[in-house]
C-alpha cells in the first residue's frame, strides 16, 4: 500500500538531470552573451565618483531627437546635450547635490513643449525639472515628456483620456494574451505560475536574438518565438511539472518551486543579456495620428495579433475537442479523467500554448516599449495575477476581460492620482474586489464543505 | 437538565421503543422531546435542487438514522445543519435550531461549540500532528489557546493535565492509546474514523452527527464502531448518522429518516422503513443482495479471523515503513 | 590559502552581521505564517518595510526610539488586520496573491514622489538615510568606542596559524555542527531540557571555535558594529524564546490544526478565522521587528525590501526547515553566508586571470542568486522539509 506512495528513484535522478538543463534556459541565451556588446547605456555610475541623469526625451515609444537638452548645476552652471536618434541624453556628474533639467523650447517639435510634471515637488524654474539630492554610485531618470502647445485644460482632458484608454487596451491586450495562459495553467493544474512573467522576457529577450543579433526578419522571428517559447513550455512539463504532479508534491511546494524558477531565470537573464535595455528593433517606428491619438505602427499591429490570437485561443477553447477537454479538465480532473480524457496530453498542451503565448506577448511587449529588459517580466507579473484573479481564477475568458480592466487602470489612473501610483492602484482594485466577489468577475462561487 | 433523566431511562430498549412507538411514521413527523428542528432548508447548486426538506425533528437521546442513495443529499444535509454550507433559502423562510438555540446564522464552529459536534465522511485527521494532540484539540474552552494567556503555562497548565486525562481515556476506550505518538496520518482508515470519533467526544457534545462512519472501515472495526455508538446513546447522548447502507444500521438505529433526491421520503422505526414501498421503490430494490451488512458475516468466528487479517496487516505496513526509513536515512 | 581564509572572512563576515540577524528574525516570522499555521504570506518583505518606515519617520519627527518602535509595530498590526479580513476566509491563494500584491503598494507608496508631504516623510525611492535615524540606537551603546577582534587568541597564536590547525579546526566544526543537527533532529535521544542545553553548548562551542579560525574585528559601536550584532542577535534570542512557547502552547497546537485541516478545526468549535488572524499578526509583528533592525545599520530603502526579501526569506525557511525552532536560524545563517561564499568563490575562481575567466564582477552576484533559484528548487522538490524537519512528516502530503 505504502509503496505507491514512495517516489520513483529514476525519476528523481532524471529529474534532477533535467532541471540542471533547464536552469541554462538557457542554451537559447547563450548567443546573446557572444553579441556585440552595444553601447546602450550611455553613462555608468560609479560608486562615490558620479552619478548619472540620463533619461529619453518624449517617451521611450516615441523618443524625439535633435533637442537641446539642459542641465543647470548645483553651482549654477549648465551643460548641454542634443539628444539622437533614440532621444536617449544622459549627464555624468560628479558632485552630490540638487540639479535641474530642461529643455532649449526651440528645439522641440513645432507646436510641442515640455510637459510639467504632476507632481509638484518636481516642478523647477521656467518649466524645468527638479531632480534633488543627487548622491553619487546612483542614477537618475527625469522624465521629459511633450505635450501640444496651448494644451488647455478643458479639452485636453478628454483627449488625454482617450489616448490613455487607448494605451490601455493596447496594455491590456498584452497582458491578456500571457494571462489567458496563466489562468489555464492554474485552471488545470491549480498551480499559480510565478515564473509566468519571467516566460514573458523571455519571448522578449529570445526575439532580441534572433532578430537583432541574428538579423532574422521580424515575422519569422515572431514565429520563431513562439515556437520556441512553446517548446520550453513543453520541456518543463515534460521534465519538472509532470514528475512533481506524478509525486503528489503539494500545490504550495509547486508554487514556491515556480518561485525558484523565476529567481533562477531572471538572474539568468541578467547573466547573459546584462542589466540594460535590449530592443529587438532598432528603427523607430512609424507615428499615425487619428484626431487627439497617436500611436505607432507597431502598437497597431501588436493589438491586431493580440487580438487575433486571443480569438484563436477562445475559438479552440468553445469550439475544437481539445478546446473542450481542456475545458473539462479545468472543471473536474477527476471526471474528465473518468471519461476518457487523457488529462496529462491536456496539461501539456496547455503548458506549451501558454507559454507559446507569453513568449509573443513579450515579443510584442518589446516591441511595443521599445525593449527588453531582464526586470521587464517582474514588474507585470502582478498585473498578470491581479487580471487572472479579478477575472476569476482559471477562467481563460475571464482572465482577458481581467487583463482589459487592469490595463485600464494602469493606463487612466495617472489622470486622477500621480503616475506612479498607476500600479498600486490596479492592485488595490484587485484587492478590493476581492472584498466582495472573492470568486472574480466569471468566477464561480465554489462549494464549501 | 432533562438529558440526563431522559438518558438513564433509554439504555434499555423497551424503553426506547415505547417512547417512539406514540411517534407517527410518517415525514416530519413531531417528536416527544426533539433535541434538533429544521424547517424549510433548501439548497440548489447550479439549478439542481439537492436538497429540500419542508421539516425534520430529531429525537434526544436516541439514535437516528439518516439514510439514502448515494446522491440523496444527505451530506450537503449534514453540510447545512452544521453551518459548513448555507442554504439557498436562508433568510427566506430557512430556521434550524439545536436544543432551543436557533442556528440559522452560526458558524460552523459555534454550531460545534453549541454542542452539536459532526464528523467528515472523508476522514480529517490532521495528518501531520500526533494522535494525541489531535484529541487534545478536541476540548472546548482551553484556557492555554487564548493568546493573550498562552505564554503562561500557570494559565492553562492544569487544565491541560485535566484534558490530557480525559483524552488518555478516551483514547483506551476506543484502543487506540498506544498509537497516542504517532502521527494521525499514518493511521489506518478505520482507525482515522475511531480517532474521529472520539476527537468529536472530547468537547463533551449533547449529539453527535456521524457522516458514513462506516465507510471504508473494514468489518471487524465496524462491529466495533457500531459498539461504540450505541455505547454513546446508552450513556445519554443523541447520535444522528448518516450511512447509505441500510443492513448496517437497521440493528442499532431506534429510528431511521430515509432521504431521496433532497427530500426526506420516509421516517420510522427501522423494520416499518424498510417494508414501506416507497422506500425499496425508490432505495433498496436497486442492490438488496449485495448486502455488506448481513449479521451473518458478523459471527464471532470471522470477527476473530478478520481482526487477526488486520493486526498481521499493520504489523506488515509497520515493517514496511521502518525499512523505508532505514533506507531513506 | 589566503584566497580561502579571505573568502571565509568574507563569510564569517556576514555570518555576524546584523542584517543576517534582522533577516532570521523575519523568518522567525514567516514560520509562524507558513510553517506552523500553513498561511501563505508572499508579503513578509511589507511587514518589513512598515516597520521600518514607522520606526525611522517617528524618529526623524524627533520622537523617542521607544515610541518609535511602537508606531512600526502598530502600522504592522493595522497592515495584518487589514490584510486578513479580506483573505483570511478564501481560499489559500487569494492570501498569496494579496499578500504579494500589498506588499508591493506598500512599496510604491514609498517610493513615490507624488504627494509632497507623503515624499518628505518617505525620501521616496531613495529612502531615508540611516545617520538620520540611528543615534538614538547606537547612542544607547555601552560598548564604548574602538574595536574588538572576536577572538583576539586565535589560530595565528598556535604553531602561527599553520594549515593543519585550521584544517582540524574546520573538521572539528563540521562535527560539532554534524551532532547538533542530528541533536535537533532527534536522532540522538535525548530528554528535553539535557537536549536544549546539549544543543546550547554546541551552538556556543561551534560558533566559539569558528571565531577562533576565522577572527572578526569589528567596530564596538559603530555601524555594522559589535553593539549592532549583539542587539540584534539577542532579538533572535528572544524572539526564539516567545515562539518555544508560543508553538508549545495549546495555541500553537490550534496553529498546526489550521494549518492541517481548517473544516476539521471548525468542525471542533474552533474559530478557525481569529486563529489565522492571529498568527497573521504575530508573524506580522516579528517581521516588522526584522525590518527595523535590518535598516538599523544601513537606510530604509524601498526598493531593498521588495519581493526578492521575501523569497529569500522562503529559501532560508525552507532550507532551514518550516515549522521547527531553529529552522529560520540555521537557514538564514546558511543562506547568507552561503551566498557570499559562492560570490566569494565566483570572483577569485571563476572571474580572474589567475584562474578561470568566465564572467565579470557583476556577473558573480547574478550567478549566485540563480544558483539560490535552483537551490530553492531543488530543495522543494527533494528535501521538502529542510535540514531540520521531521521526515516522517512528508509521508502524509497536504
Amino acid at each position: 500500500m505504502s509503496r505507491t506512495s514512495l517516489p520513483e528513484r529514476g525519476g528523481i535522478a532524471r529529474t534532477a538531470a533535467y532541471l540542471g538543463l533547464l536552469m541554462l534556459v538557457a542554451p537559447l541565451l547563450l548567443f546573446f552573451s557572444g553579441g556585440p556588446a552595444e553601447a546602450l547605456t550611455l553613462c555608468v555610475p560609479k560608486a562615490d565618483e558620479t552619478a548619472c541623469i540620463a533619461g529619453t526625451m518624449g517617451s521611450r515609444a516615441e523618443p524625439i531627437s535633435g533637442v537641446d537638452v539642459i542641465l543647470t548645476k548645483p553651482d549654477g552652471t549648465t551643460e548641454t546635450q542634443t539628444t539622437a536618434e533614440d532621444g536617449r541624453f544622459a549627464f555624468e556628474v560628479t558632485e552630490a547635490g540638487d540639479y535641474l533639467v530642461g529643455v532649449d523650447p526651440d528645439t522641440l517639435p513645432k507646436g510641442s513643449e515640455l510637459r510639467p510634471p504632476s507632481e509638484a515637488s518636481l516642478r523647477g524654474p521656467d518649466g524645468s525639472i527638479k531632480v534633488d539630492n543627487v548622491q553619487l554610485g546612483k542614477s537618475y531618470g527625469p522624465t521629459l515628456a511633450v505635450r501640444a502647445k496651448g494644451f488647455s485644460t478643458s479639452t485636453s482632458k478628454w483627449d488625454e483620456f482617450l489616448q490613455s484608454s487607448v494605451n490601455g487596451i493596447r496594455l491590456g491586450l498584452l497582458l491578456a494574451l500571457a494571462s489567458v495562459g496563466l489562468s489555464l495553467i492554474y485552471g488545470t493544474t491549480g498551480l499559480s505560475n510565478f515564473a509566468h512573467a519571467e516566460q514573458v522576457t523571455l519571448g522578449g529577450m529570445v526575439g532580441y536574438g534572433l532578430v537583432n543579433l541574428l538579423g532574422w526578419n521580424l515575422w519569422i522571428g515572431g514565429l520563431g518565438v513562439m515556437i520556441i517559447c512553446g517548446f520550453t513550455g513543453w520541456f518543463q512539463d515534460r521534465v519538472l511539472w509532470q514528475p512533481l504532479r506524478r509525486r503528489g508534491l503539494g500545490l504550495t511546494q509547486m508554487m514556491i518551486v515556480t518561485i525558484g524558477l523565476s529567481l533562477a531565470m531572471q538572474y539568468s537573464f541578467q547573466f547573459f543579456a546584462g542589466a540594460d535595455t535590449k530592443r529587438v528593433v532598432v528603427e523607430q517606428a512609424t507615428v499615425r495620428t487619428f484626431g487627439p491619438i497617436t500611436i505607432t505602427d507597431r502598437s497597431l499591429a501588436a493589438m491586431a495579433i493580440s487580438a487575433v490570437f486571443l480569438a484563436l485561443v477562445g475559438f479552440a477553447l468553445l469550439r475544437t475537442r481539445v478546446g473542450r477537454a481542456t475545458r473539462a479538465v479545468s472543471d473536474n480532473p477527476a471526471l474528465a479523467q473518468a471519461s476518457g480524457i487523457d488529462t496529462d496530453k491536456v496539461i501539456r498542451l496547455v503548458w506549451t500554448v501558454a507559454m507559446a503565448l507569453a513568449g509573443l506577448s513579450g515579443l510584442l511587449y518589446a516591441l511595443v516599449v521599445n525593449g527588453i529588459k531582464w526586470d521587464t517580466g517582474l514588474q507585470i507579473l502582478l498585473l498578470l495575477f491581479a487580471a487572472v484573479t479579478l477575472g476569476g481564477l482559471g477562467t481563460a475568458f475571464g482572465a482577458l476581460v481581467g487583463a482589459l480592466i487592469i490595463g485600464l487602470v494602469v493606463e487612466l489612473s495617472p489622470l486622477v492620482i500621480p503616475g506612479d501610483f498607476k500600479y498600486a492602484a490596479a492592485l488595490l482594485i484587485l484587492i478590493l474586489l476581492l472584498l466582495v466577489r472573492p470568486q472574480g468577475l466569471l468566477g464561480r462561487a465554489q462549494r464549501v464543505g | 437538565m432533562s438529558e440526563t433523566t431522559t438518558a438513564r431511562g433509554l439504555a434499555d430498549p423497551a424503553a426506547r421503543r415505547e417512547l417512539m412507538s406514540s411517534v407517527a411514521a410518517e415525514p416530519g413527523s413531531p417528536k416527544p422531546d426533539s433535541i434538533l428542528k429544521v424547517d424549510n432548508i433548501v439548497r440548489n447548486f447550479g439549478g439542481i435542487i439537492a436538497v429540500d426538506v419542508d421539516h425534520l425533528e430529531v429525537q434526544r437521546g436516541i439514535i437516528t438514522a439518516l439514510i439514502g442513495p448515494n446522491g440523496a443529499g444527505k451530506t450537503t444535509f449534514f453540510n447545512l445543519i452544521t453551518g459548513f454550507d448555507r442554504p439557498t433559502s436562508a433568510g427566506s423562510g430557512a430556521h434550524w435550531s439545536f436544543d432551543g438555540a436557533t442556528l440559522d446564522r452560526t458558524s460552523a464552529s459555534r454550531v460545534a461549540k453549541s454542542g452539536m459536534v459532526r464528523t467528515f465522511q472523508l476522514t480529517k485527521a490532521l495528518s501531520r500532528m500526533t494522535v494525541m494532540a489531535n484529541m487534545m484539540l478536541g476540548a472546548q474552552n482551553q484556557a492555554g489557546e487564548n493568546l493573550a494567556k498562552c505564554l503562561f503555562k500557570p494559565f492553562w497548565g492544569a487544565q491541560e493535565k485535566e484534558v490530557e486525562a480525559k483524552a488518555i481515556e478516551l483514547l483506551e476506550r476506543f484502543k487506540l492509546l498506544e498509537k497516542r505518538d504517532d502521527y494521525a496520518g499514518s493511521l489506518s482508515g478505520g482507525q482515522r474514523k475511531l480517532l474521529e470519533m472520539a476527537r468529536a467526544l472530547m468537547s463533551d457534545p449533547k449529539m453527535i452527527m456521524l457522516d458514513e462512519p462506516m465507510a471504508g472501515v473494514n468489518p471487524a472495526l465496524t462491529q466495533s464502531l457500531l459498539g461504540h455508538i450505541q455505547s454513546l446513546r446508552d450513556e445519554g447522548m443523541t447520535v444522528l448518522f448518516v450511512e447509505h447502507d441500510m443492513h448496517v444500521v437497521r440493528h442499532i438505529s431506534d429510528w431511521v429518516v430515509v432521504m431521496a433526491e433532497g427530500r426526506i421520503v420516509a421516517e420510522g422505526p427501522a423494520d416499518t422503513v424498510m417494508s414501506n414501498q416507497a422506500v425499496i421503490d425508490a432505495y433498496l430494490g436497486a442492490h438488496h443482495d449485495t448486502d455488506l451488512g448481513d449479521d451473518a458475516l458478523l459471527t464471532d468466528a470471522t470477527l476473530e479471523q478478520l481482526e487477526k487479517e488486520v493486526a498481521e496487516e499493520d504489523a506488515q505496513r509497520e515493517e514496511e515503513r521502518e525499512a523505508e526509513e532505514e533506507s531513506r536515512s | 590559502m589566503d584566497d580561502i581564509q579571505a573568502i571565509l572572512r568574507n563569510m564569517m563576515q556576514v555570518a555576524v552581521d546584523p542584517t543576517t540577524a534582522a533577516v532570521a528574525i523575519a523568518v522567525i516570522g514567516l514560520n509562524i505564517h507558513f510553517g506552523y499555521t500553513g498561511l501563505l504570506n508572499i508579503g513578509q518583505s511589507a511587514f518589513m518595510l512598515l516597520g521600518a518606515y514607522g520606526m525611522a519617520i517617528s524618529i526623524t519627527q524627533g520622537w523617542p526610539l521607544v515610541v518609535a518602535v511602537i508606531v512600526g509595530l502598530a502600522i504592522a498590526f493595522v497592515f495584518a488586520l487589514v490584510l486578513g479580513v479580506p483573505t483570511l476566509k478564501l481560499r489559500g491563494d487569494y492570501l498569496a496573491i494579496v499578500t504579494i500584491s500589498a506588499a508591493e503598494i506598500v512599496r510604491y507608496v514609498g517610493r513615490s514622489v507624488g504627494y509632497e508631504r507623503l515624499f518628505n516623510l518617505t525620501g521616496g525611492a531613495q529612502g531615508i538615510a540611516g545617520s538620520k535615524y540611528r543615534s538614538p540606537f547606537s547612542n544607547l551603546s555601552f560598548f564604548g568606542s574602538g574595536n574588538t577582534t572576536l577572538l583576539e587568541f586565535n589560530y595565528t597564536d598556535v604553531a602561527n596559524g599553520a594549515t593543519w590547525v585550521r584544517l582540524v579546526g574546520w573538521v572539528l566544526v563540521v562535527g560539532l555542527i554534524w551532532t547538533a543537527i542530528r541533536i535537533a533532529r532527534g536522532k540522538i535521544a535525548l530528554e528535553s531540557v539535557t537536549r536544549t542545553v546539549a544543543l546550547v553548548v554546541l551552538i556556543l562551542l561551534t560558533a566559539l571555535l569558528t571565531f577562533f579560525l576565522v577572527p572578526v574585528n569589528q567596530q564596538d559601536t559603530g555601524v555594522d558594529g559589535w553593539w549592532f550584532t549583539v542587539v540584534t542577535w539577542v532579538l533572535v534570542g528572544i524572539s526564539l524564546l516567545i515562539v518555544v512557547g508560543l508553538t508549545r502552547s495549546p495555541w500553537g497546537r490550534a496553529l498546526k490544526g489550521v494549518r492541517e485541516d481548517e473544516d476539521a478545526m471548525r468542525s471542533l468549535g474552533k474559530n478557525v478565522f481569529a486563529i489565522k488572524m492571529q498568527a497573521l499578526v504575530i508573524g506580522g509583528l516579528f517581521g516588522a521587528i526584522g525590518g527595523m533592525m535590518y535598516v538599523l545599520p544601513g537606510s530604509v530603502q524601498p526598493d531593498a525590501m521588495g519581493r526578492n526579501i521575501t523569497f529569500f526569506c522562503y529559501t532560508a525557511l525552507l532550507l532551514g526547515g518550516a515549522a521547527t525552532i531553529w529552522g529560520p536560524v540555521l537557514g538564514s545563517l546558511i543562506f547568507f553566508v552561503g551566498r557570499i561564499g559562492i560570490i566569494g568563490i565566483a570572483n577569485t575562481y571563476l572571474s580572474s586571470d589567475k584562474y578561470i575567466n568566465i564572467m565579470n564582477g557583476q556577473q558573480t552576484s547574478q550567478f549566485a542568486f540563480i544558483l539560490v533559484g535552483v537551490a530553492l528548487m531543488l530543495l522543494v522538490i527533494f528535501r521538502p522539509q529542510g535540514i531540520l524537519g521531521d521526515k516522517r512528516e512528508l509521508r502524509f502530503n497536504v
